[in-house]
């Protein structure tokens, strides 16, 4: 398979011609493929779609094998129970897994890894495909001897176990974590190829634990000179934020329970503090340590990093709210189409300020919306899951997803996100994101203007 | 307080409670920190400086702490863009000191290093003291942190190599920051019912007159991520698009063959800060150690030596610093891992 005269170095990826693949890959490939039979075969008898395919697959004059014959599953005993003490997805889910983008970092203790969207459903995100972001890897903290501490300008700073903090009264909410950074790599130019690598670092779970405005409050915070709090991490990064006051007393949790279980290790297990509709690294993983203070702390994540470049030069310091977006997940980047005919467009939409209004999906590259049907409950702050009824007709389309959220904020496109923050913010990138359909089928990403 | 009362009422109906008093009982909770506990604890060190514990020290020391300690990935002069961006680069100017705004910001083609970038001197150090050295956080000494910032700041001419910095002179630096005039928090991004800085409206029809593709990615660009065809379900709507991986990722017999890496081990003692396992990133990938070592008589002695006691030359300029926390049995486990036994 390999070209001795190609100046393609090793190591270099590169498409591969059909004669390349596997068997058993060009016979799926050619059998699930763009054909116009597949239409047919949705409304015509089996006989007539076998006479028009290409590649015939094994399909008896009776009907199809995976009804004729018993299949091994229906004739033998299964597994017993607690076979897998902690359950794991079919072996047949294995390609839907968190992944690094290549060329992003080079150490693994500093990167990303990715969710994989394009293969996700509803609204909440299975807590192991949580995207990971760490700044300095991520450890397993016993939390026998966690510890967590309200201090600064307060009355009388606290020490709270974990056996303190889950008898307290707890309230469990349903949230996103969007990381500053997401579609980052796509401020300039189309860059990447699926959504798991445009929209990945990007999450919704339910998460359990106490509103830190009691915490506060038992701590005797300082009310007239209390204006901010910063948050801080027991890792090695000790990573910290600072919070304004009216959040932290508004919805900021302290929340241990991440989607029925404990948060996983690498979403900041025993601990964490979620600053709702902010960007991710504000939610301080492994939190030990929360501090009542006058003024913002300027810490390296809301100065060196996690500050927004404008085209002036300026820096915008602070930058915190995850102002309203959305993507289609299905069809998206680096899919290819089965056939001509129905498909059910879906995607996520979100906003840091609160609840989603409306979705309008576009397949014509914005000149034309509809409404999408907003599916599931609209949370505040949380992923909302919505779908749209869209016939292929064999031709290209340009598929576009346009959030407004409840105040009345409409998520841009890339040209008037540019016009007014450049291409060098890095972060809060939330362009309208473009997918388009070739007449092959391959759905790939681009961006219009 | 308003908020407060509201909370309390929604855990209280969420509990099905009916008296609010028994509930403030949780109160009882927790305990009071102990001085000591938060001195301990309270590491930070804010923009005016709160929170600097006393000490001096100027970028001659430094230069030797930098180094043993930050050079492994920093480069010498703080110029590397390996691992990190770079500390440091030539793209401060004496006229941003003086105006306090770097001009090299502007422009695309420049680098952004992180003394470009920081308005506040207190961002390096606490920075520095909270999080570095990347295999051994918190570790520095006061003075220690003293003359490693003192360091940073001279290869960027803020100041002499002979200055004294300590917790007055700081004041004094801070005047000097390259970009303490080059932050805003003019944005809407901050308060929840800030003003949006980008305004569409919600059009229907005609909402374009052309549309054109102004970016896609280029062919050769495409399978960079691998087989997106491995990255989809197998069943379903759509299918991922087949990509061959050229020169892909074949396990090597060396590794596949050699038992569990002791993981726990390795990233408890920061090994995993400049090794990995397949492959170099700082140091030699473990398997490019294996494959050296393994089958060599007296391998695990001589690779407890290099562990415990660091080394340099074998595989390239960068020196491995001693790793004295890891004990002699931990090393003797790690090493017989890399030797195959």
């Amino acid at each position: 398979m390999k070209d001795k005269n190609s100046p393609t170095p090793t190591g270099v990826l590169r498409a591969a011609p059909e004669s390349f693949i596997e068997p058993e890959l060009v016979n799926a490939i050619n059998k699930e493929g763009i054909d116009d039979s597949r239409r047919g075969l949705l409304r015509n008898s089996f006989a007539a779609a076998v006479a028009a395919m290409a590649a015939p697959a094994a399909l008896a004059n009776d009907g199809e094998s995976e009804i004729l014959d018993l299949q091994p599953w229906s004739g033998m005993l299964g597994n017993g129970v607690a076979t897998n003490p902690y359950g794991q997805p079919s072996k047949y889910e294995s390609n839907i897994i968190r992944r690094r983008s290549p060329g992003l970092a080079a150490t693994s203790q500093a990167d990303v890894a990715f969710t994989p969207l394009q293969s996700m459903f509803g609204m909440i995100t299975a807590s192991g495909l949580h995207f990971e972001r760490h700044h300095q890897g991520w450890v397993d903290i016993d939390p026998r001897k966690h510890r967590f501490m309200i201090n600064g300008l307060v009355k009388n700073p606290k020490v709270f176990t974990m056996d303190d903090l889950m008898r307290m009264p707890s309230v469990s909410r349903i949230h996103f974590i969007e990381c500053g950074a997401n579609t980052a790599m796509e401020w300039g130019n189309s860059a990447v190829p699926t959504v798991q690598y445009t929209h990945g670092m990007l999450s919704c779970s339910e998460f359990t634990g106490v509103p830190l405005s009691l915490l506060l409050d038992m701590a005797g915070y300082d009310k007239k000179n209390g204006k901010y709090i910063m948050a801080e991490g027991a890792d090695g990064s000790g990573q910290n934020r600072t919070i304004d006051m009216d959040r932290a007393l508004d919805d900021v949790l302290v929340v241990y329970g991440q989607n029925g279980e404990m948060l996983r290790p690498e979403q900041g297990y025993p601990l964490r503090i979620l600053v709702p509709g902010c960007q991710g690294v504000s939610s301080i993983k492994y939190l030990r340590r929360v501090e009542v203070g006058d003024m913002r702390w300027s810490a390296k994540d809301e100065s060196s990093g996690y500050a927004d470049l404008m085209p002036d030069g300026m820096m915008r310091q602070y930058t915190s709210i995850q102002e309203a977006k959305s993507v289609i997940t299905s069809p998206s980047g680096g899919q290819k189409l089965l056939s001509k005919g129905y498909y059910n467009i879906s995607g996520l939409a979100w906003s840091g300020r609160g609840k989603i209004a409306k979705v309008d999906v576009s397949v014509d590259g914005g000149r034309t919306w509809k409404e999408a049907r907003v599916d599931g409950p609209v949370l505040s702050k949380a992923l909302t899951r919505f779908n749209f009824d869209w016939v292929w007709d064999g031709k290209p389309a340009l598929l576009q997803s346009r959030v407004t959220d409840e105040t009345g904020y409409v998520q841009p496109q890339y040209n008037a996100l540019r016009e007014v923050r450049g291409t060098r913010g890095i972060y809060h990138n939330n362009a309208i994101q473009t997918w388009r359909v070739l007449e092959s089928g391959e759905v790939e990403n681009v961006q219009v203007g | 307080m308003f908020r407060l009362v509201k909370v309390i009422a929604a855990v209280s109906l969420a509990l099905g409670a009916t008296n609010l008093q028994a509930n403030e009982a949780w109160k009882d909770l927790g305990r009071n920190a102990t001085e000591a506990e938060v001195a301990a604890w309270d590491i930070d060190i804010r923009p005016d400086f709160q929170g600097l514990k006393p000490g001096s020290g100027n970028a001659e020391i430094g230069e030797e702490i930098f180094l043993e300690k930050c050079a492994l990935c920093h480069g010498d002069f703080g110029e590397s863009n390996e691992y990190f961006a770079p500390l440091v680069l030539g793209n401060i100017t004496e006229e941003d000191i003086e105006t306090g705004r770097v001009a090299a910001l502007k422009d695309p083609t420049r680098v952004r290093t992180t003394l470009m970038k920081i308005n506040n001197l207190s961002t390096l150090m606490d920075f520095i003291n909270r999080a570095m050295p990347w295999n051994a956080p918190k570790t520095l000494t006061p003075d220690e942190l003293y003359s490693v910032t003192a360091y940073i700041l001279s290869l960027a001419y803020i100041i002499e190599p002979d200055f004294e910095l300590n917790q007055d002179t700081v004041h004094d630096v801070q005047q000097l920051m390259p970009n303490r005039n080059g932050m805003t928090w003019d944005h809407g991004l901050w308060k929840i019912d800030g003003k949006p800085d980008v305004v569409s409206k919600r059009c229907m029809k005609n909402c374009a007159d052309s549309v054109e593709v102004i970016s896609s990615l280029p062919d050769y660009a495409k399978p960079a991520h691998g087989n997106l065809y491995d990255q989809h379900r197998i069943f379903g709507p759509t299918r991922g698009v087949v990509y061959e991986v050229e020169g892909g990722e074949e396990p090597s017999e060396e590794v596949s063959a050699a038992s569990e890496p002791p993981m726990d081990l390795l990233a408890a003692n920061g090994c995993t800060g400049c090794h990995q396992v397949k492959g170099k990133l700082v140091g030699p990938g473990f398997d490019e150690v294996s494959a050296k070592y393994a089958g060599q008589a007296d391998a695990v002695e001589y690779l407890v030596g290099k562990i415990r006691n660091g080394g340099g030359g074998v595989w390239g300029g960068m020196p491995m610093p001693a790793m004295p926390q890891v004990s002699e049995e931990q090393a003797k486990i790690i090493a017989s891992w890399l030797a195959g036994k």
